[in-house]
């Protein structure tokens, strides 16, 4: 057939050029030194940065705030003189809140920008999608975010609240507060499911009781169901680890089954100050929420803080503890520098540990070991206004135990 | 590019009689088939690896990726006719077979990877992993496992005669309950987080630029080797067929054919290709995961295809490579407002070239030829057709 004859010619030319392109590319061996990593470009009077937050997408609500804060530190810095008498220039990127987009952008940042550092990312999935590009290029991320723990990567800085500095302490104090018996609402994906693990481990070993576990898909507004099972289970408190939007049907539907923050107590993990502006006070008066940081936090440092990121964004913006970690993160990036004396990745690592910043949330020290840092643990109310005050801290920084390996009910988890 | 583009045009450019080929000039038409295959491959194989960083290059390697899904889906929707809005749930069979390997390979005989100790705290292997570990199981599953589901989903589908919308919706449907049952099983599907973090490709080290290059070389080759299968089926007498069940089942079916079998072989041909390209994303970009198979990016896959142009060969692939391609570059030079021009550039496509960009080869070509070819446009309204029947 003449079909045939065609496809041979076809093949003969795609293999000939095949031969070819491949001989290309194998010549290329030799010279392929790009696996040890890429060398920031500092040659410049100025030292690139990265920034990788979603711009757009689900999480662009949050994140925003996230890059607002760090671009904030940028600016202070610069305006002190820079790091190592560099300007600090930042290349942002958008992850648009895609998991594979995230990847691509840090391989960009690093490959293409040559950034010294890259600040960024919020949820897990994008950590994690991202963490095998920065070992790979063995290029620093900074990741402002609380969250599940678990995870120790050599060129990651967690500038948020590990398991042990936020959900533990919360459990600690609903323990103190006389709870015996807890309902764990959070939505479907890694953070909260992984959290619930450590609860029920905690609850196991502690005396107290978990009366049911559900999980609601991202994004879901359908509480009823959820809501009624949390009110006829007559738990003594919830413990919610429910993100974004699901939290405005949630509350709304918690308040009018009619429960209250002291018929049964909700503490939450992922609604700061930005999101209770969202949600509406009206729904979470007098809940409870567990950070490391709360705009109201006494100091100077947060005084600074609160004062220059309002000046510069708006009076009606309120500070929150992610905001605040990303904003800490460009400090410590700078302190490590200043004291490596280097840009140099590795030698920037050799130098982290024992690190202190005086941050808005207080004295907070780099552990180089497992590269999170000491912050104070504290549990807040929120008010009327909307803003959330302190009821109870740890008194000292905690030091940060990823791995819960000093727990010792915590001994199946890692 | 465009010698090839308008060769499977013309050839399946409905005749006043019946042969299953154009009896114009086919001899000057088997070159142009195979020149510009040969072009495509220089394009590929010499030409982008030349110009492009390494970085750049595996960027293209996923955007053929997403190509060889719209190759499939120009057949099963441009040819026929059937919408596929569910193509990620293919495209993550493959990823996830490949990648359900690739992370056993990774963790060494008799480990478990390492997400399900964190996540899942189980004690062994869950049983329907463990055939995985085989690459003589994986590599086949990654096309076989989504033919199967396709046969079963198009078996059941088109015999009862379910189309347009409401094959759509159910395509979704599909789409949306498979990324609830990944999240779902967290501890042995890697839950939002996915399978990431892949190291090695059948024993070569992935963070090895010359290896990912490697990658790129298989990705390429693959897309050409569908591509030429796609051109082989819409130019023979099922293709011809094909596009007459598009155009009016109940005729065809008249004719004495049986149209839920000529659709079934498209979706299942369609879905092979999408479980093919997920299984070499995998390698290409290091992660699956429920973001990459869900509604949105099985809506993104159709419009790349609509873009470039349905019902040709290569529209679609320059459709889906020019979309992914629109998406780093405007998301590159305007982080802020990218998702805007995005979509002004789908809203003016759409509203100026109906046809998709490959409708743009065809004016030319019109040109060209100094003949008007008013069928080429008639295809896309199927009943103003002539000569269908």
């Amino acid at each position: 057939m003449t079909l045939i004859r065609g496809r041979r010619i076809l093949a003969g030319a795609m293999t000939l050029v095949a031969a070819a392109a491949l001989a290309a590319c194998g010549s290329k061996t030799t010279d392929g030194n790009t696996s040890a990593g890429v060398a920031a470009d500092v040659s410049g009077d100025t030292v690139k940065v990265g920034l990788l937050n979603s711009l757009s997408g689900t999480m662009a609500i949050s994140e925003v705030t996230v890059r607002d804060s760090i671009m904030l530190a940028i600016e202070e810095i610069n305006a002190a003189g820079g790091v190592l008498d560099k300007k600090i220039e930042p290349v942002g990127e958008d992850g648009a809140s895609d998991w594979p987009t995230f990847a691509e952008k840090a391989e960009k940042l690093i490959r293409e920008d040559r950034v010294a550092a890259v600040f960024g990312c919020w949820t897990s999935a994008s950590r994690k999608a991202v963490k095998p590009v920065f070992e790979k290029n063995k290029a620093l991320l900074f990741y402002p975010v609380q969250y599940e723990g678990l995870e120790q990567s050599p060129y990651i800085f967690y500038t948020g609240a590990t398991t042990n500095q936020q959900i533990v302490p919360g459990l600690d104090y609903l323990k103190a507060q006389g709870t015996t018996s807890l309902y764990l609402v959070g939505s479907d994906y890694v953070f909260p499911r992984t959290a619930n693990k450590i609860i029920k481990a905690y609850a196991e070993a502690n005396g107290m009781k978990v009366l049911g576990e559900d999980y609601a898909p991202l994004g879901s507004t359908e509480f009823g169901t959820i809501t009624n099972k949390v009110k006829s289970s007559g738990a003594d408190a919830v413990f919610n680890t429910l993100n974004g939007d699901s939290n405005v049907a949630f509350f709304k539907e918690y308040k009018s089954a009619g429960l209250t923050a002291d018929s049964m107590p909700v503490v939450s993990v992922s609604i700061a100050e930005e999101e209770v502006k969202s949600i509406g006070t009206q729904y979470l008066e007098g809940q409870l929420t567990a950070w490391n940081y709360y705009q109201t936090t006494p100091g100077a440092a947060n005084e600074k803080f609160v004062a220059a990121y309002k000046a510069k964004y708006g009076a009606d913006k309120p500070t929150s503890d992610p905001m605040e970690a990303a904003y800490i993160s460009v400090y410590l990036w700078k302190a490590m520098v200043e004291k490596a004396g280097t840009f140099d990745v590795e030698k920037v690592r050799e130098a982290s540990d024992g690190i202190t910043f005086e941050a808005p949330e207080g004295l907070v020290t780099v552990d180089g070991a497992t590269q999170h840092i000491a912050k104070t643990a504290r549990v807040g109310k929120i008010g009327a206004d909307g803003l959330i005050t302190e009821v109870w801290n740890s008194g000292e920084p905690i030091t940060p135990d990823p791995y819960l390996k000093s727990y010792p009910w915590a001994g199946g988890l890692s | 590019m465009t010698t090839v583009a308008r060769d499977p045009v013309a050839a399946a450019d409905p005749s006043p009689t019946p042969p299953t080929r154009p009896a114009a000039g086919p001899s000057r038409h088997r070159y142009r088939a195979a020149v510009g295959f040969a072009f495509g491959a220089a394009l590929l194989f010499a030409v982008a690896p030349l110009l492009l960083s390494d970085f750049r290059l595996s960027l293209l390697a996923k955007y053929l990726c997403v190509a060889m899904v719209a190759v499939g889906i120009g057949l099963a929707w441009g040819r026929g006719g059937m919408l596929t809005l569910g193509q990620g749930v293919f495209f993550g069979l493959g990823g996830y077979a490949m990648a359900m390997h690739l992370k056993l390979a990774d963790a060494g005989p008799g480990n478990m990877p390492d997400f399900m100790m964190l996540y899942g705290q189980l004690d062994e292997l869950p049983l329907w992993w463990r055939p995985f570990a085989s690459p003589w199981f994986a590599l086949p599953a990654t096309m076989l496992l989504p033919m199967a589901v396709a046969f079963v989903l198009g078996s059941l589908v088109f015999r009862r005669r379910v189309r347009g919308a409401y094959f759509a919706i159910l395509s979704q449907a599909l789409a949306a309950a498979m990324v609830i049952l990944l999240i779902g099983q967290q501890g042995t599907t890697g839950g939002t987080n996915g399978l990431t973090d892949i190291q090695g490709f059948f024993g070569y080290d992935l963070d090895d630029p010359v290896n990912q290059r490697m990658v790129y070389f298989i990705i390429a080759g693959t897309l050409l080797a569908l591509l030429a299968l796609a051109r082989h089926l819409m130019q023979s007498r099922y293709g011809e067929l094909l596009v007459a069940v598009r155009d009016s089942e109940e005729r065809v079916r008249f004719l004495g054919y049986d149209p839920a079998t000529v659709k079934l072989v498209a979706y299942v041909v369609a879905a092979g290709m999408a479980g093919l390209a997920g299984a070499l994303f995998v390698p290409a970009v290091g992660i699956i995961s429920p973001a990459l198979i869900g509604i949105v990016p099985s809506i993104e896959f159709v419009i790349g295809v609509a873009i470039g142009g349905r019902a040709t060969l290569l529209g679609p692939v320059l459709g889906a490579v020019a979309v992914a391609w629109a998406r780093t570059a405007l998301s590159e030079r305007f982080p802020g407002t990218w998702t805007y021009l995005q979509g002004l550039l789908f809203v003016v496509v759409v509203a100026f070239l109906p046809g998709g960009l490959a409708s743009l080869i065809g004016l030319a070509r019109r040109r060209d030829d100094g003949e008007p070819r008013p069928s080429r446009f008639a295809r896309f309204r199927p009943r103003r057709r002539e000569g269908a029947a």
